[in-house]
């Protein structure tokens, strides 16, 4: 157990000065943002002496190292201030848009796994096979295609022909769990293709190099069976690179996230950071900007820290 | 001689077609991509010019041209402006070890964090919106994917027998990091460049689409099917151009990295 607790511990302390680290800057940028919120809540004709007032209510005329521990130390209470124009509390308004970004985000995982696992294990058993073919098409195809656009072919091909899906909006799960569910099918299905493109790729480069390891080789000699090797050798440790490379795209999927929930119209997450861009709500960029860091940060850690259990050869090496 | 890879032949064919067009788009159009024309709004392909009209009757073809080279040209200087400083950062990093390498890596983990739709909404919200932050915001995500790559790669050279060599010879480690080091891996730099163009491709297509991008009536891609999307029922080449042509142009430069690398890594083949 040592021997585990020890790396994560070291990185532990990285990701603690990393994510100091991002919201200094996140800070510093928002601090360059020309504009006065004072003004931007109170409008152009706001008396001098008001907009005063505001600004030391807001704090503004602090000090800038003062207002970044503020900020910092109501970050650890979960007080992210309170939204310019929405007149609710940041932290609310993040938690609300939640409730769509994480299950989107969460259903195109899942999605592209389901869609990706098969595909490259089938697709690694015959190299240069009718699936083999295919799945390549599939990864270098699916790769170069904009989710956004597949998200409008969706859209036009499905929502508007059929009508099995609605081709925008969200009811919100308090109005029903299955018509939440289905609105969120496509835009999840829209953000799954690029990523189950990727994953194939490298399920089946991982499945054939581990397929040629000698401790496959010698547990086919001592008579397994070719689902139990499957099943028992390659999959676990074909998982691996697996998991780095979904690790690795959740940056790509936070960054979809925002281009599909545009398309859709869903009010999540991305839709908020876009909105408030547009409203110039400075208070909801900064935290909804740190709140993705964050979470790429906090993911990259976790992959780092389950590779340290998943594969013990590292633990030596270190 | 070499045979040379299907890919490599693929990929060179698309992008060489997308790089004449951008080119060719800044001296001739079939009609001046800019140009209003009301009477004839959301043609079919084919019936007014080669791949219809928009909602304003601006000719689609001539704005697929004119986007190529909007598209193309962020893409690369996004790509060359953080791919050089990724450069410099991860042989840099491989070269001197120890705490500077720690201390950098760090630093390139944290922009890693920031994926270029983030980068590019915290910097419209300084700079507004247009090119310098759609280019800006690419070329900071670039940072990171370069220097891991270039370090890893430079990391495996400073391992060789030859490099030892050198050292032996008085040569000092800014010398072998220009000598040797940077010439063994400028075939995976440009085998890079090549691929994440294209994924600074689709990122400007996402950011234009958005409303972050370049401004109008500049064409590009992303706001081409930004504008197609009102116009679903009426006009739907209006949503298969535009996607077509970025699919395309990646899918090209991916060949075209993917051709350039079986081609010069002999373990590939």
């Amino acid at each position: 157990m040592h021997c585990i607790a020890k790396p994560i511990a070291k990185s532990l302390s990285g990701l603690i000065i990393t994510l100091l680290f991002v919201s200094f800057i996140i800070f510093l940028v928002m601090e360059a943002v020309p504009g006065d919120p004072a003004e931007i809540i109170l409008g152009m004709s706001a008396q001098p002496d008001t907009l005063a007032a505001l600004r030391s209510q807001l704090g503004l005329d602090r000090p800038f190292i003062e207002r970044y521990l503020h900020w910092l130390t109501g970050l650890l209470s979960g007080d992210l201030g309170n939204s310019y124009t929405y007149s609710t509390s940041v932290a609310q308004l993040i938690v609300e848009r939640l409730h769509v970004t994480l299950p989107l985000t969460g259903l195109a995982v899942m999605l592209s796994v389901l869609i990706s696992l098969p595909l490259g294990v089938t697709a690694s058993a015959k190299p240069n096979g009718i699936v083999d073919s295919f799945a390549s098409a599939f990864s270098q195809i699916g790769i170069a295609l904009p989710n956004f656009w597949i998200g409008l072919l969706l859209i036009i091909g499905i929502a508007l022909t059929t009508g099995w899906f609605p081709a925008g909006g969200f009811p919100g799960w308090d109005n029903g769990f299955w018509p939440s569910l289905k609105a969120l099918m496509l835009p999840s299905i829209a953000l799954a293709i690029p990523q189950a493109a990727v994953l194939t790729r490298v399920t089946r480069a991982a499945v054939i190099e581990i397929t040629n390891e000698d401790f496959v080789r010698t547990a086919r000699a001592k008579g397994a069976t070719p689902n139990y090797v499957l099943w028992h050798h390659v999959l676990p440790n074909a998982l691996i690179p697996v998991v780095t490379m979904l690790g690795m795209q959740i940056s790509v999927l936070i960054a979809g996230a925002i281009l599909v929930e545009n398309v859709f119209n869903l009010p999540g997450m991305g839709t908020l950071a876009y909105q408030a861009l547009a409203q110039r709500d400075f208070i909801v960029i900064q935290n909804v900007v740190l709140f993705f860091a964050v979470v790429v940060i906090f993911i990259n850690f976790l992959v780092d820290a389950l590779y340290n259990i998943l594969d013990p050869r590292l633990r030596i090496r270190r | 001689m070499k045979r040379i890879p299907i890919s490599l032949m693929i990929g060179g064919v698309i992008t060489a077609t997308l790089v004449i067009a951008a080119i060719l788009s800044q001296f001739w159009t079939p009609v001046d991509p800019s140009q209003i024309n009301i009477m004839h709004r959301l043609k079919a392909p084919g019936v007014e010019g080669l791949l219809g009209t928009d909602h304003f009757g601006r000719d689609s073809f001539s704005m697929i041209m004119a986007g190529a080279w909007v598209s193309l040209g962020v893409a690369f200087s996004a790509i060359a402006l953080g791919g050089l400083a990724g450069t410099i950062i991860g042989v840099t990093a491989a070269c001197k070890r120890g705490r500077f390498e720690a201390i950098t890596m760090r630093i390139v983990d944290v922009l890693f964090a920031f994926p270029p739709v983030l980068s590019a909404i915290l910097l419209a919200a300084i700079l507004g919106a247009g090119a310098t932050t759609t280019i800006v915001a690419i070329a900071l995500f670039m940072i990171p994917v370069f220097t891991r790559i270039t370090r890893s790669a430079a990391l495996q050279i400073w391992a060789r027998d030859y490099i030892q060599a050198a050292c032996m010879a008085g040569k000092t480690n800014i010398q072998i990091t220009l000598e040797h080091v940077i010439p063994n891996i400028s075939s995976q730099i440009i085998v890079q460049v090549a691929i994440q163009t294209g994924l600074g491709i689709l990122t400007e297509a996402g950011l234009s689409f958005l409303g972050l991008g370049i401004a109008p009536p500049t064409p590009s891609w992303g706001r081409m099917l930004a504008d197609s999307q009102t116009y679903f029922s009426l006009a739907p080449h209006l949503v298969y151009v535009p996607g077509i042509a970025i699919c395309l142009a990646v899918l090209g430069l991916n060949l075209l990295g993917d051709g350039l690398r079986d081609l010069t890594d002999p373990k590939r083949k």
